[in-house]
């Protein structure tokens, strides 16, 4: 099936994310995929992942960008990093843009490289007004080299820094309305951080700016504890997502209205069938979302 | 007592550079909810930084780490990760240091095969990336002059490698990575060099013919199809060119040819 | 030792059989002679293969074990050599040549 999916780019399905549940998709997953036409609303794909030269890879990318809809997710630009961005990955950003026509396009507030060294994950970084002005010429210089609106995510974070000057949602709020890109609402990582750091997710939620929000994605975290035995919630993407993290997730569509839902699963990945029943969950919560918006317009 | 206290600045080159040194102290100004030094919430960091790296590893050299098992991996992983942390953000590229790595890890000299075992895997993870190519119609071979087919060039398709070994490679790699319920039986006094091709979505290794490394190695140089001959036949009394020849064009190791000038 | 090139009669017969075999597509050398000559290993691991990137932590912890003190212990493999000697991981220091 996959040898002979090279339809010319005209025929393929549109670009934009419809505001319906999607997943992350993963290699293992994509033979059953194809093979069960599986009804979903789109895929997210690593964009690291893809920066290959050929191979089957991008065979599997193209045959489901084909048929679905495809949203490209940054992982290691470290756009929060204190030195330049990396100008060649930059570039190998933007040709994966054009080559697969993503509908949405998304990385991280973090850093993962530092001198020439790349640490393989989301570091974070201190909310002050030098970190900010960083951070909001490296997503410029996003927007114009890839030429399109990105979203930024916000983190998971497991320890805060002293020079902190801002609150994580002024400092987010500053980098949108500075630099025009739009947010990915991660609410797993909402959660975890707001449960790392002792404050209220809902709260949190509550100041969010959901009208620069283009996304939502949802996953599932591991529980420790920390120094003092306080809980300590570990971003792991490695089971189903968390009843309180669906709960937030029911309250912020039911306000705010359906938007394009990611589930993340990333760590000892499930049969296609468990990741699908989780992106079901999620797509049945965005239709009652969009049936409470209709209702109240009658 | 009441005091201003400043607060630390924390750049990243203290935080990275305390991220692979598990002995390093973690660094000022990163804190806890109650704004106290927070060391085991900075080892969250290490630990994904180490872990991921581990695993990442881990996926490339599957075979390695069957050969040494699960901790004995991990613990090389972690030595060599820590030396040698990904220079780019495109991890599918990492790791490549790793068969010299082990070469020179003392307490892995005594097996000296787990060496071409990496180096094989590592060809195959770059087989398996490589640019996308339609292998030669041998008929272009075959269409050439007979007194001029001699002097024929065959150029190297991307995704095609040779791994010399004087080890059995391929019979480590079928036992620890692609049949490991096989009993397959590996006689360490074999030496088994392999040719590793990607003529499709399937990367392929195959055990050349007798004599057909150093013919196959010739031809990747860019040496003309008769000196390649020559080369391996000096080398190897078995050699047989049509053999070879039938293996190159089956396995999809080359993309075309130049012809000899007229 | 000189290397020096095969006459272009025997690259052309060479050439000819290499091309006629294939053409017919049966693999009639690889049953003929030794089999595991030309047999390729394919199709094994290939829809998911090598490191991906995540953006996800872990909650796997690094027990930091030490490759100086550890022994490795491979569970796979049964390996014969020369004698009567198996290991499932060999050491072969004492069989390597003198430098």
């Amino acid at each position: 099936m996959l040898g002979e999916t090279s339809s010319p780019k005209s025929d393929r399905i549109g670009s934009a994310i419809p505001a319906r549940a999607g997943a992350g998709l993963k290699p293992e997953h994509v033979a059953e995929i194809l093979r069960t036409e599986a009804d979903i609303g789109f895929f997210e794909v690593h964009a690291e992942n893809y920066m290959g030269a050929g191979g089957p890879p991008h065979r599997q990318l193209e045959a489901i960008r084909d048929r679905y809809p495809v949203s490209l997710h940054g992982v290691g630009l470290s756009i929060g990093g204190e030195q330049p961005l990396d100008k060649e990955h930059l570039q190998r950003l933007a040709a994966l843009n054009r080559r697969y026509e993503p509908g949405l396009f998304s990385e991280h507030l973090a850093w993962s490289t530092h001198d020439t060294s790349y640490y393989n994950d989301l570091l974070p970084v201190p909310y002050d007004r030098t970190t900010l002005e960083r951070v909001c010429d490296h997503i410029d210089e996003v927007q114009e080299t890839v030429g399109r609106r990105m979203l930024l995510e916000n983190p998971s974070t497991y320890v805060a820094f002293e020079q902190s000057t801002m609150s994580e949602i002024e400092f987010i709020k500053e980098i949108a309305r500075r630099t025009g890109c739009g947010l990915l609402l991660d609410i797993n990582n909402v959660y975890v951080s707001c449960t790392n750091h002792q404050h209220s997710p809902e709260d949190y939620l509550a100041a969010f700016p959901m009208t620069d929000v283009g996304e939502i994605h949802l996953g599932g975290h591991a529980p420790d504890t920390d120094d003092a035995g306080r809980p300590l919630l570990i971003d792991a993407h490695d089971r189903a997502v968390d009843d309180a993290v669906w709960r937030l997730y029911e309250s912020v569509v039911s306000n705010h209205g359906a938007l394009p839902t990611l589930v993340e699963w990333d760590n000892d990945i499930p049969a296609w069938q468990v990741l699908r029943a989780e992106a079901e969950a999620a797509d049945l919560i965005l239709s009652r979302a969009e049936e409470t918006v209709l209702w109240r317009v009658v | 007592m009441s005091m201003t206290v400043f607060p630390s600045k924390t750049g990243a080159k203290d935080f990275a550079g305390a991220l692979l040194d598990s002995a390093a102290a973690t660094p000022d100004g990163i804190v806890g909810p109650d704004g106290k030094a927070a060391p085991k919430r900075f080892n969250v960091y290490r630990n994904n930084v180490v872990v991921s790296l581990c695993e990442a590893l881990g996926q490339i050299y599957p075979a390695v780490k069957t050969l040494l098992g699960d901790e004995y991996f991990n613990a090389v992983a972690r030595a060599f990760v820590t030396r040698h942390p990904p220079q780019s953000p495109v991890l599918i590229w990492y790791g490549g240091a790793f068969a010299a790595f082990i070469e020179e890890f003392p307490p892995l000299e005594a097996y000296p095969y787990l060496v071409d075992v990496a180096r094989a895997e590592w060809s195959w993870l770059q087989a398996y990336h490589a640019a996308d190519a339609a292998p030669m119609d041998p008929a272009l071979l075959g269409a050439l002059d007979p007194e001029k087919v001699g002097e024929a060039r065959l150029e190297k398709h991307p995704a095609a490698l040779l791994v010399r070994s004087d080890w059995p490679v391929l019979d480590l790699l079928r036992a620890n990575r692609f049949f490991p319920e096989d009993a397959v039986a590996v006689d360490l006094s074999l030496s088994q060099s392999v040719l590793i091709t990607r003529p499709d979505l399937d990367v392929e290794i195959r055990l050349p013919y007798p004599g057909g490394a150093v013919f196959i190695e010739a031809l990747f140089e860019g040496f003309a199809l008769a000196e390649a001959a020559g080369k391996a036949q000096s080398q190897c009394a078995e050699f047989s060119l049509s053999d070879c020849l039938s293996d190159c064009l089956s396995s999809g190791a080359f993309t075309g040819l130049t012809a000899g000038r007229e | 030792m000189k290397n020096k090139a095969m006459s272009a009669a025997i690259v052309a017969g060479a050439v000819a059989t290499a091309v006629a075999g294939l053409a017919a597509s049966v693999p009639a050398h690889a049953q003929a002679k030794e089999k595991c000559y030309g047999v390729s290993l394919k199709g094994q691991n290939d829809c998911k293969a090598g490191p991906g990137t995540t953006c996800a932590g872990t909650s796997t912890v690094d027990y930091q074990g030490n490759a100086w003190t550890l022994v490795p212990k491979g569970t796979c493999t049964t390996m014969k050599l020369p004698g009567d000697r198996h290991g499932s991981l060999t050491e072969l220091k004492r069989d390597l040549p003198e430098a």
